[in-house]
């Protein structure tokens, strides 16, 4: 029987019938349209349905939608500015070619966006710590771990540009 | 429709009431990063889970010289911790290397000792710490220790209606070393093909070993001390030779098998020689400032 559940998404209060059995991403994807979390391998081993619940990374495809009542849960979709303006990490994924066939990207991003919040300034090292849940399949490690040094240094020098 | 009602109660005493309320048609959820893949794979299908995720009594970590874990506490919590960090870096070294930081964000420490897979990360280190696992019921309470509480792969001493509370790891003594080696093939997202977990405490010259404990996962059906190498290391001034020594005691006392991750003449040749290593971190450690 369904069940009427109240979380935030993306920063905005959302009520949804949900089955208990179902999981964040199938809710996210398939109740709300946001279809950017990726079901991969469905059982926490890929990290292509990566979210962030209350800041912290978690595997989508196997968190109990239920767990999610009144919680702040953040999609890659959520990461877009107030004027529709990409991320710094979104655009350092596309300027180091972080992105190669795209299914592992919004994963990567967002267990990388959760690095960041606590670590702005993380070496190769932490990042390949951080990010060792999600697969890239294409193989393109490199690129990516460069993509987030990269958007490390852009979100540090936006810091410095803001007016104090 | 294959489905189930989600229960999420919000206290302990909650917890046992519905355990005992519903007995074996609920199954206990933590995190759920291997329940909820054992019901995706219909390996279980209970009618109620029975989550643990919003009782604060079992989410906490006390440091006062002992330590106490409770059973809901996440590897993300146990890993950023100070306390641990500072003072039991044998589980530092297990939770950090557990699955991968999303994992880590949901699953905790009472679902991998309770899930009793042979190659549980966590289980060497409780064992080389002399935890004391203590368990509740609607009916009560009990503590065991953690050599008595693996049964077999996939099974504890836990009865129906049984939860685990905490786990209770007593003051280390003065300079002590203690190290976990997760030896994998991959540098994450894997489980080990050993586990060893070894704790030494020296006396004032930091060379003679006053008491030794050594733990393996992955060694045998259930995660196993190797009482016969520690009782050779107590009272030994420690160096390559004796390590080696123990190692080979422990390598025979082991009972591995062949799988998809490794032989039983490798894992038996492993055991040797991470012991050894292991041991050897351990003495570094209790040089090292603090005990980290």
């Amino acid at each position: 029987m369904k069940q009427t559940l109240r979380f935030t998404v993306n920063g905005h209060p959302v009520q949804v019938e949900v089955e208990p059995h179902w999981n964040l991403l199938r809710v996210l994807r398939e109740e709300l349209d946001l279809t950017g979390a990726k079901q991969g391998c469905g059982e926490g081993e890929c990290g292509a349905c990566t979210v962030l619940v209350n800041g912290a990374p978690v595997n989508s495809c196997i968190y109990p939608v239920l767990e999610a009542e009144n919680k702040v849960v953040l999609t890659i979709e959520g990461l877009l500015g107030e004027k529709n303006e990409l991320h710094p990490l979104q655009v350092a994924f596309l300027e180091k070619a972080g992105v190669q066939c795209g299914f592992c990207t919004p994963g990567m991003i967002m267990s990388a966006k959760a690095l960041l919040d606590q670590n702005p300034a993380p070496t190769a090292d932490e990042i390949r710590h951080a990010l060792a849940g999600n697969m890239c399949r294409c193989t393109g490690y490199v690129q990516i771990v460069e993509s987030v040094l990269h958007a490390a240094d852009l979100m540090s020098r936006r810091t410095a540009q803001e007016p104090v | 429709m294959r489905t189930y009602q989600y229960l999420k109660p919000t206290s302990l005493a909650e917890v046992l009431e519905l355990l005992k309320h519903y007995g074996p048609k609920a199954k206990i959820v933590a995190g759920g990063t291997d329940v909820m893949i054992q019901w995706k794979k219909k390996l279980l299908s209970p009618d109620y889970f029975i989550s643990l995720r919003n009782v604060p009594e079992l989410n906490f970590i006390s440091y006062r010289g002992d330590l106490r874990i409770g059973s809901a506490t996440t590897h993300r919590t146990l890993e950023l911790s100070p306390e641990i960090r500072n003072n039991f870096p044998v589980i530092r070294d297990a939770v950090s290397g557990l699955g991968s930081v999303q994992v880590r964000n949901s699953a905790t420490i009472g679902g991998n000792l309770c899930n009793a897979a042979p190659s549980a990360d966590t289980a060497p280190p409780m064992l080389v710490l002399d935890t004391e696992v203590k368990i509740v019921s609607a009916d009560g309470e009990r503590s065991v220790p953690v050599r008595d509480f693996f049964k077999g792969p996939g099974r504890t001493v836990l009865e129906p209606g049984e939860l685990v509370r905490e786990l209770c790891v007593p003051e280390p003594l003065p300079n002590t070393g203690m190290a976990y080696w997760k030896h994998t093939r991959r540098k994450a997202m894997d489980l080990p093909i050993l586990g060893v977990a070894v704790l030494m405490s020296f006396g004032e010259d930091l060379k003679t070993c006053v008491k030794a404990r050594i733990g393996l996962g992955v060694a045998a059906p259930v995660p196993m001390r190797v009482r016969a190498a520690e009782e050779f290391l107590e009272g030994k001034v420690v160096d390559e030779i004796v390590l080696n020594e123990a190692g080979e005691m422990a390598s025979e006392q082991a009972r591995p098998r062949s799988t998809i991750r490794g032989s039983e003449w490798y894992r038996r040749e492993m055991i040797r020689v991470l012991v050894k290593r292991t041991g050897l971190m351990c003495q570094e450690r209790a040089k090292g400032e603090g005990r980290s």
